[in-house]
C-alpha cells in the first residue's frame, strides 16, 4: 500500500556532458549519464565578458563597450563607461578607473569612479572612491577618500553595504563621566 | 616616570611580539559605550558633507555610518602605514630610526585636503615615539578651524599586555571592539602629556571610562 510506485519516481534526462559527442554520431560505447556540471557563478561571469589573463601586462589606456575581467597588470586608465570591471585576485592596477559597476578582488593604486563599488575581502586600495552604491568585505584595505554621490533623478536613497561577522555584545562599560574640560 | 613605564612595557612585550605569528582578525565584538564618541557625533551630525578622517583599520561599519550622515570619509590607517619595515634607516649614532618624512609623505600627505573632524582612536599610544608629534602636527595642519578629533588613550592600570583593537561604530555613543592583530603599546600619557600634544588646539574634554581608556575631545 506505501509502496513507491516506480512511475511516481522523477525522471531524470541526462545531459550531454560538454565534449561528449553529438546526438547521431556514432559511438562504440554510450558514455554513462552524468549529471551537467553547474556553472559556479563566478565562471559563468566571466564567460560573458572579456577577460585579460593574469600574464598579460597593459600600458596606456584601455576602454571597452562591454564587460571586463582583468586579472593582469595594467598601468594607465581604464574607461568602461556603461558597463562592468572587475579586478580578479592577481589583478595589479595602477591607473584610473571608469565603469558602471566595479568589483576588486586584486590591488589597484588609482581612482575609482563608477555607479557601484565592490571591494571584496582580499582588494587593496589606494585611492579616491566616487561612487553612489559602495560595498566593502571586512578584510579589505582601503587608503583614500570615499564620496558617496547621490543618485541621480531625486533618489537620495544610498546602498551602502557591510560585510561583517555580529560579534557578541559584552558591554562592559558604563557611560563615561567628563572628567575635566582643559582650554588652552 | 614616563619613560620609565615606556621602558616597562617595551621589556615585557618583546617576548609577546616574538611569539608566534600575529593574531588574525577576530570575528568576536564588544560592545561599549563611549562618551566621547557622543560628544563627536553631536559635533557632525549638525551639518552634511563633512570630511571625516578616520586614521584607524578599514571599517566598513564606520563607512557606512559616516557616509549615510552625508558626509565624505578620508581612510588612512597609520598604524599599518607605520609598520612597514622599509620606513628603518639607519641613525647616526648607530642602530637605526625611523624615517619621519617619508612615514608622513606616504601617510598622512592629504594634499591639500581639510578635515572636520578626526577620528584618532588610540593611534597614539600604538604609534613609534617618533611619529607621534609629527603626526599630531601634520593633522593640526590639516583640520579646520573649530574641528574636532575624538582620540584614546590607555590610562596605566590598563597594563602592558591591554589588547589592541579596532573600533567599529555602531551608533551615535556606541562601538563595537574587535580584537585585532598584537601591536606593542608604546607608553601611557597621562594627562599633562596629552594637554602637552595637542599645546596647539583650542580645547581638550577628558572622559574616563572603566575599561581603562581616557577618551579625549579634542577641539582645533
Amino acid at each position: 500500500m506505501w509502496k513507491a510506485r516506480t512511475e511516481d519516481k522523477p525522471v531524470t534526462v541526462p545531459t550531454p556532458a560538454a565534449g561528449s559527442p553529438a546526438p547521431g554520431a556514432s559511438v562504440s560505447a554510450a558514455p554513462a549519464p552524468r549529471p551537467a556540471p553547474t556553472p559556479r557563478a563566478g565562471e559563468n561571469f566571466r564567460g560573458e565578458m572579456a577577460h585579460i589573463g593574469k600574464s598579460v601586462l597593459i600600458k596606456g589606456e584601455l576602454s571597452g563597450s562591454e564587460d571586463l575581467y582583468l586579472d593582469g597588470e595594467v598601468e594607465g586608465n581604464v574607461d568602461l563607461k556603461q558597463h562592468c570591471l572587475t579586478i580578479g585576485p592577481h589583478g595589479r592596477v595602477r591607473a584610473n578607473l571608469r565603469a558602471r559597476e566595479i568589483v576588486v578582488h586584486g590591488k589597484v593604486d588609482g581612482n575609482i569612479s563608477g555607479e557601484k563599488v565592490e571591494l571584496k575581502k582580499s582588494a587593496i586600495l589606494m585611492g579616491d572612491i566616487s561612487t553612489q552604491r559602495i560595498v566593502i568585505e571586512e578584510g579589505a584595505y582601503f587608503k583614500g577618500a570615499i564620496d558617496i554621490q547621490k543618485e541621480p533623478r531625486g533618489d537620495n536613497k544610498r546602498e551602502i553595504a557591510v560585510a561583517s561577522t555580529p560579534g557578541s555584545a559584552l558591554d562592559f562599560s558604563e557611560p563615561a563621566m567628563p572628567l575635566l574640560e582643559k582650554k588652552i | 616616570m614616563a619613560e620609565s613605564l615606556m621602558r616597562f612595557f617595551r621589556k615585557e612585550n618583546e617576548s609577546a611580539s616574538t611569539q608566534g605569528p600575529l593574531t588574525a582578525l577576530s570575528a568576536e565584538r564588544i560592545a561599549r559605550h563611549s562618551t566621547g564618541f557622543e560628544a563627536f557625533s553631536a559635533h557632525i551630525a549638525g551639518s552634511e558633507g563633512l570630511t571625516v578622517l578616520d586614521l584607524g583599520p578599514t571599517s566598513p561599519r564606520n563607512i557606512q555610518y559616516l557616509t549615510s550622515l552625508g558626509h565624505k570619509l578620508y581612510n588612512v590607517d597609520v598604524l599599518a602605514g607605520a609598520a612597514d619595515p622599509t620606513l628603518s634607516v639607519p641613525a647616526e649614532g648607530g642602530g637605526s630610526t625611523l624615517d619621519v618624512e617619508r612615514f608622513l609623505a606616504e601617510n598622512v600627505n592629504f594634499r591639500g585636503r581639510k578635515f572636520d573632524a578626526v577620528l584618532c582612536w588610540d593611534v597614539a599610544d600604538y604609534l613609534q615615539e617618533i611619529l607621534v608629534r609629527p603626526l599630531v602636527e601634520r593633522i593640526h595642519g590639516a583640520l579646520n578651524p573649530g574641528g574636532v578629533l575624538l582620540g584614546f588613550f590607555h590610562t596605566r592600570d590598563a597594563g602592558p599586555d591591554a589588547p589592541y583593537y579596532r573600533y567599529h561604530i555602531t551608533s551615535a555613543s556606541e562601538l563595537e571592539l574587535q580584537p585585532a592583530r598584537k601591536r606593542r603599546l608604546q607608553r601611557v600619557f597621562n594627562n599633562r602629556h596629552i594637554e602637552n600634544l595637542f599645546g596647539e588646539y583650542r580645547s581638550l574634554k577628558f572622559f574616563l571610562a572603566r575599561d581603562f581608556l581616557r577618551e579625549v575631545l579634542v577641539v582645533r
